[in-house]
C-alpha cells in the first residue's frame, strides 16, 4: 500500500463525504418528487375516486321494509295481518364461508341439511350486501342457541320482522292463498329493489293478485357502519346527510266474503272433498269460496319444511289443489234449466210440451239408449216437472232438438266456455264442447267428428263438458238474474292506512243474456222453485224462511257400460258420481247464489243440497231478522 | 425605551437559551424539528386511536423517554461511543443469535427477548450499531474503503441483516442493511461497484425469492403488484390506507373527521399505517407540511455531519441522516401503495415499538458527535 494510502487524507475525505452528501440529497429530493407525484394522483386527480370508495365504505344502505297491508272479510273481520317475528338473516360478504356458515347453522339445528341446496342457490340469486332469510320464524329456544353461537357466525344475525299472520288458518285460503319465502322463479318477474329487505311475496289466491296494493314501498335508511359492518351512532364529526326514507304500508283489503258466510261453507264442508262458492248475483261479490280440503296458510308464511310441503303436495285429497277455480266437473243436471231456455229461445219448444218419459231415450235409428237416472222413469213431464224431477230423456230429446251448435251458443253466453274473470288468478276454464273444439281437440280425424250421441248427453251436462265450480256459480248467478252478469270478485275495497281513504271497486257489469222473451226466464226459475217443493230437493227446502230456487246435478266418474246399473256401494269411494247442487235465493230478489260440488258425493239433492241451504241461511237469515227487527 | 427593554429581555432570554443547549450539547433547530413533528404525532394519535387518551399518554412517555436517552447520548464523548463501537455490534450480534434460539414469538416472527422486566427487540439495537460498526471500520482506514476492507463491512453488513430476515423481519432487516450501505455509500464507494453490486443485488433478490422468504412474505410482494386481486386478504390494507389518502383530497377531512380511520376500515392505524390517517384528516397539504418537516431534519443532519471533522462521526451523522429519510420515504410509500408493505413505522409518529428511542437515541449521538466536532479523535 502507498503511503497515501496509509495515511489519511482529512481535504481530500472531506471533499469526498461533499460529493457524497450532494448525491444523497439528489436521491432524495427524487424519491420525494416520487412519492409527491403518487400523492397528487391519489389526493388529487383521483379524489373523487377515492371519495366515492370511502363514501361506499362507511354507509350501509338498510332497507326497511313496509308492513303488508291487512286483510279484512266485508264486515271488518281481520283475515290475514302481520305479527313481529324474529328470523335469521344473513348478509352475503360479511359471511367468511357460505359454506361452513350453512354447516353450522345446520350442526346447531336452526336449518335443516336439506335446504342447505336451495339456500346456497337463493343467496347466489341475490346480491351480496342483501340481508337474505335462511329460516323464518325462530322460537324463544332457538333464538337463545343462535346467540350462544352468535360469535361464530360473523354476518349472520336475527332480525324482527313483520310476519304474514293468518288468525283464522285454514279458513278461506284458496281465497286468500298465501305469502312464502321469495324463489328464484319470483326474483325474475319482480324489481328487485322493490323487495329489498323483504324476504315474502304473495303465492297465490288474494296474497297474489293484489301484490302491488299489499305489499307497500319498501323504505331505507342509510346507517353508518364501522369496518365489521356494524351500525355505529353518527359520530358527531362524521354527520353527514344519512338518508331515511321510512316505508308506507301497503293497502288494506276490503273483502267480498263474508266471514259468517265462509265459516259455515267450511264447516258445511267439512270431511268431504269439494268446493263451494257464494255469489251476491247483484254485483258478482264473492260471498264464501271454499275449496276443501284446504292447508294452513301460516305454514307458508312461517317457511315449510320439505318434509312437510311434500306432504301437502302428496296427500291424496290434494288440499293445495283450488277446486272451486281450476276444478273441472261435468256439470250434470245443473244445467238443464239453461238448456231449457235454450228450446224456448229457439222456439224448438213450448213449456206445456209432454215428453212422455219411458226411463231411456233413443235416437231415430239407433238401439242405444240413453238412460234415465230413475229407471222406470218419469211418465209425462212438461218443462216445469221435468226440471224439478230432472228428467233425463225430456232433456236428451230436447238436445237433440237444438243441435250442439244452439246449445254452444247459448250455454256459452252464461259463462261456460271461457274463465269468470274473477280478480284472482289461476282460475281455470271447463270446455263447453262444440263441432269446432271437438275438431281442435283430438288429433284422429275419425275424433274429430261430432256424434249425434253426443248432443244427447251434452243435455245432461255429460259427455264433454266440464265447467269449474266458480263456472257453475257464475251460470246460476246470471240465470237468478234473469241475464245479467257481473264479474266475480273477491275485493271490494282498498284502504290507504296512512290516510285512511277507502277506494271503492265498482262492481263491473259483463254482457246480459237477452232472451226473446223475459217470461222464458220465470218457467225456468218456476223449474228450479219447484225443485225445491216437491222436486228433487225438497228436503233440502223445508222450514225455510226465504224461497229458493234449486237444482241438483250429478257428474259421473265413471261411464256405466249398457245395461249395467250404477251401484254406489259397490264402487271405490273415489269412483262414486260427484254431487252438485245450484240454488238461488230469494226467487225474486235474489241476494245469494249458491254452487257446492261434492266430490264422490253421489247425488246433489241428499249431499250437496243440505250444504247450500246451510249457507243460504247464513247470510239471508240475519238480514231477514234484521229486516224483521228482531 | 419599553420597547429598547423588551429587546433586550428577549435578547437575554436568546443567549440563555443557546447557552442552555450548548451546555447541554443539544442542537435546537433539529431538536424543535424533531419537537414538532413528535407533537403532531401525538396529535394524530389521539384521532388515530379514537379518542383513547391512554394511547396518547403512553406515546408520550414513550417519547420521553426517547427524548431522555437522546440528552444522556448527547453528552457522551465521541470517542467514546467510537471504542465502543464494535462491543455493541458484537453483543448485538450475539443477541440476535439468542433470539434466533429462545426468542418469543409474536405476530408470526421472532424477534423479541423476554428480559423479565421488559420485552426487548435486539434488531432495534443494531439499526444503531450496524452504523456505528461500519464507521469504526473505515476510521482508521483509507477512503474510499478498498477491496479487503469492503470485504469485512459486507460481513458486518449482512451478517446481522441476514439474522433479522430469518425471524423473519423483512422491514428491519432492509433499514439495517441500509444503515450500513449508507456508511459505505458516503465512504465513498466507487460507482462502478455500486452498479455492480446493484446487479448482484437483483441476482440476490430472486435467489431470495426462491429460497428464503416466508409464503407471507411473498404474498406480500404480490399484493403490492396488484392488491385488488385479493381485496379482503392481503390487499386489503393497501386498499383502504390508499382509499384514506385519496379521499383525504388536498385539505383533508378534518381532524378527528376521517372516516376510513374513524370507523375502522383503516387497519394499524395508529401504528404502521398512521401516515393513512394523516393523509385523510389532513389532506395533502398536512402531509405536506409533515414531509417538509422531515426533509428539514434531514437537510439540518446532512448539514451537521458536513461540519464534522473526523471520519467515524461524518459517516454516523451522515447515514443516520439518509437513514431517517429511507424511513420516512418506506413507511409513506408504503401506506400509499408505492412501495410493498413491509412493517417500517413512520418515524416519531408511529405507535409501539421501540423504534422511537432508536431513533431518538441515533439522534442523540449525532448531537453529540456535532457538539464535539472539534475535537481531535
Amino acid at each position: 500500500m502507498s503511503v497515501r494510502g496509509l495515511i489519511k487524507d482529512s481535504w481530500r475525505e472531506r471533499r469526498l463525504f461533499e460529493q457524497r452528501t450532494i448525491v444523497v440529497v439528489i436521491l432524495i429530493g427524487l424519491l420525494s418528487s416520487l412519492l409527491l407525484g403518487r400523492l397528487l394522483w391519489l389526493q388529487v386527480l383521483r379524489y373523487d375516486h377515492y371519495t366515492q370508495l370511502s363514501q361506499g365504505n362507511r354507509v350501509r344502505v338498510e332497507p326497511l321494509p313496509a308492513a303488508r297491508g291487512i286483510i279484512y272479510d266485508r264486515r271488518g273481520e281481520v283475515l290475514a295481518d302481520n305479527q313481529p317475528t324474529y328470523q335469521l338473516e344473513l348478509i352475503p360478504e360479511e359471511v367468511p364461508d357460505v359454506e361452513t356458515t350453512l354447516a353450522g347453522l345446520v350442526r346447531i339445528g336452526l336449518i335443516e341439511a336439506a335446504a342447505i341446496e336451495d339456500l346456497k342457490k337463493l343467496i347466489r340469486s341475490r346480491r351480496s350486501f342483501e340481508s337474505i332469510p335462511v329460516r323464518l320464524r325462530l322460537d324463544d329456544q332457538e333464538i337463545a342457541r343462535f346467540a350462544v353461537n352468535r360469535f361464530r357466525f360473523p354476518g349472520v344475525d336475527i332480525q324482527t320482522r313483520l310476519a304474514r299472520n293468518y288468525p283464522l288458518g285454514e279458513i278461506g285460503v284458496h281465497a286468500l292463498g298465501y305469502v312464502g319465502a321469495i324463489s328464484e322463479a319470483d326474483l325474475k318477474n319482480i324489481a328487485r329493489e322493490a323487495y329489498a329487505g323483504t324476504s315474502t311475496i304473495g303465492k297465490l289466491g288474494i296474497e297474489s293478485a293484489y301484490e302491488q296494493d299489499l305489499r307497500g314501498e319498501n323504505g331505507r335508511r342509510e346507517q353508518l357502519v364501522n369496518a365489521r359492518g356494524r351500525p355505529i351512532e353518527n359520530l358527531q364529526t362524521l354527520e353527514r346527510e344519512l338518508i331515511f326514507r321510512p316505508s308506507r304500508r301497503g293497502q288494506d283489503l276490503f273483502l267480498t266474503l263474508d266471514l259468517n258466510v265462509q265459516n259455515t261453507a267450511e264447516k258445511a264442508m267439512a270431511n268431504r272433498r269439494g268446493a263451494l262458492i257464494a255469489l251476491d248475483p247483484n254485483n258478482g261479490d264473492v260471498l264464501a269460496l271454499v275449496s276443501h280440503p284446504g292447508f294452513d296458510p301460516n305454514l307458508f308464511a312461517r317457511g315449510l319444511s320439505n318434509e312437510e310441503f311434500s306432504a301437502l303436495n302428496t296427500d291424496p285429497d290434494r288440499p293445495l289443489f283450488n277446486r272451486a277455480l281450476r276444478g273441472t266437473y261435468p256439470p250434470g243436471s245443473t244445467i238443464k234449466p239453461l238448456v231449457a231456455l235454450a228450446g224456448l229461445q229457439y222456439g224448438v219448444i213450448t213449456p206445456e210440451d209432454v215428453h212422455y218419459c219411458v226411463g231411456y231415450f233413443t235416437l231415430p235409428g239407433s238401439s242405444r239408449r240413453f238412460r234415465d237416472w230413475q229407471r222406470r222413469g218419469h211418465g209425462p213431464v212438461n218443462m216445469r216437472a221435468a226440471i224439478s224431477r230432472s228428467c233425463d230423456p225430456y232433456f236428451y230429446s230436447l238436445a237433440d232438438r237444438l243441435g250442439v251448435d244452439r246449445l254452444h251458443n247459448f250455454l256459452g253466453q252464461f259463462g261456460l266456455e271461457a274463465p269468470s274473470g274473477i280478480d284472482i288468478g289461476g282460475e281455470k276454464s271447463g270446455i263447453l264442447p262444440s263441432r269446432e273444439w271437438k275438431r281442435s281437440a283430438f288429433r284422429n280425424p275419425q275424433e274429430q267428428v261430432w256424434f249425434p250421441g253426443e248432443t244427447v248427453i251434452f243435455g245432461i251436462g255429460q259427455g264433454y263438458m266440464t265447467s269449474t265450480p266458480l263456472q257453475v256459480a257464475q251460470m246460476t248467478a246470471t240465470l237468478a238474474m234473469r241475464g245479467a252478469a257481473w264479474r266475480p270478485r273477491l275485493v271490494a275495497a282498498l284502504r290507504d292506512p296512512q290516510t285512511g281513504e277507502r277506494q271503492e271497486l265498482a262492481p263491473e257489469a259483463m254482457p246480459v243474456v237477452t232472451l226473446k222473451d223475459n217470461n222464458f226466464w220465470k218457467i225456468a226459475i218456476d223449474g228450479m222453485r219447484a225443485v225445491m217443493e216437491g222436486g228433487t230437493a225438497s228436503a233440502a227446502a223445508r222450514g225455510a224462511r226465504y224461497s229458493i230456487a234449486g237444482k241438483s246435478g250429478t257428474a259421473q266418474v265413471v261411464a256405466i257400460a249398457q245395461g249395467e246399473q250404477y251401484d254406489a256401494d259397490a264402487l271405490d269411494e273415489r269412483l262414486r258420481d260427484h254431487a252438485w247442487f245450484v240454488a238461488f235465493a230469494p226467487i225474486e230478489a235474489p241476494r245469494i247464489v249458491v254452487a257446492v260440488l261434492i266430490e264422490n258425493g253421489g247425488g246433489g239433492s241428499g249431499v250437496a243440497a243440505p250444504v247450500a241451504r246451510q249457507v243460504m241461511d247464513a247470510y239471508l237469515l240475519p238480514q231477514i231478522n234484521e229486516a224483521n227487527g228482531t | 425605551m419599553i420597547r429598547e427593554n423588551v429587546e433586550s429581555t428577549s435578547t437575554r432570554a436568546l443567549t440563555l437559551t443557546a447557552r442552555v443547549l450548548s451546555t447541554l450539547r443539544i442542537d435546537g433547530p433539529l431538536v424543535l424539528a424533531l419537537s414538532s413533528i413528535a407533537l403532531i404525532g401525538l396529535l394524530v394519535l389521539y384521532s388515530a386511536s379514537g379518542g383513547n387518551w391512554a394511547v396518547v399518554l403512553r406515546g408520550a412517555v414513550r417519547l420521553l423517554l426517547g427524548g431522555l436517552l437522546m440528552l444522556v447520548l448527547a453528552q457522551i464523548r465521541p470517542s467514546m461511543l467510537r471504542r465502543i463501537s464494535p462491543f455493541m455490534y458484537g453483543a448485538g450480534l450475539l443477541l440476535l443469535l439468542i433470539v434466533e434460539l429462545v426468542g418469543d414469538v409474536g405476530k408470526g416472527a421472532q424477534r423479541w427477548l423476554d428480559l423479565g422486566f421488559m420485552r426487548f427487540q435486539p434488531s432495534e439495537i443494531m439499526k444503531l450499531a450496524v452504523p456505528m460498526a461500519c464507521a469504526w471500520w473505515l476510521h482508521e482506514r483509507p477512503v474510499p474503503p478498498s477491496p479487503s476492507s469492503l470485504v469485512i463491512l459486507a460481513a458486518l453488513i449482512v451478517l446481522p441483516t441476514g439474522l433479522v430476515m430469518i425471524q423473519p423481519d423483512l422491514g428491519t432487516s432492509l433499514l439495517i442493511a441500509m444503515a450500513g450501505l449508507t456508511v459505505v455509500f458516503l465512504a465513498g464507494l466507487s460507482l462502478r461497484l455500486i452498479v455492480s453490486l446493484m446487479v448482484l443485488a437483483v441476482a440476490a433478490a430472486w435467489a431470495g425469492w426462491e429460497f428464503l422468504l416466508r409464503e407471507y412474505q411473498r404474498q406480500r410482494v404480490l399484493t403490492f403488484l396488484n392488491p385488488e386481486a385479493d381485496p379482503l386478504g392481503s390487499g386489503y390494507h393497501i386498499i383502504q390506507s390508499t382509499i384514506a389518502i385519496g379521499s383525504g383530497g388536498v385539505f383533508g377531512k378534518g381532524y378527528l373527521r376521517g372516516s376510513q380511520s374513524q370507523l375502522e376500515f383503516l387497519p394499524e392505524r395508529s401504528t404502521d399505517f398512521v401516515f393513512a390517517v394523516i393523509g385523510e384528516e389532513f389532506g395533502l397539504l398536512g402531509i405536506l407540511i409533515l414531509l417538509s418537516l422531515y426533509l428539514y431534519v434531514v437537510a439540518r443532519s446532512l448539514w451537521l455531519a458536513n461540519q464534522m471533522r473526523d471520519t467515524y462521526a461524518r459517516l454516523l451523522a451522515g447515514s443516520f441522516a439518509a437513514l431517517f429519510f429511507v424511513y420516512v420515504f418506506i413507511n409513506a410509500g408504503m401506506v400509499s401503495g408505492l412501495l410493498p408493505v413491509v412493517g417500517v413505522p413512520l418515524p416519531l409518529i408511529s405507535y409501539g415499538g421501540t423504534s422511537m428511542v432508536t431513533l431518538l437515541a441515533g439522534f442523540g449521538i449525532l448531537m453529540s458527535l456535532y457538539a464535539n466536532r472539534k475535537l481531535a479523535a
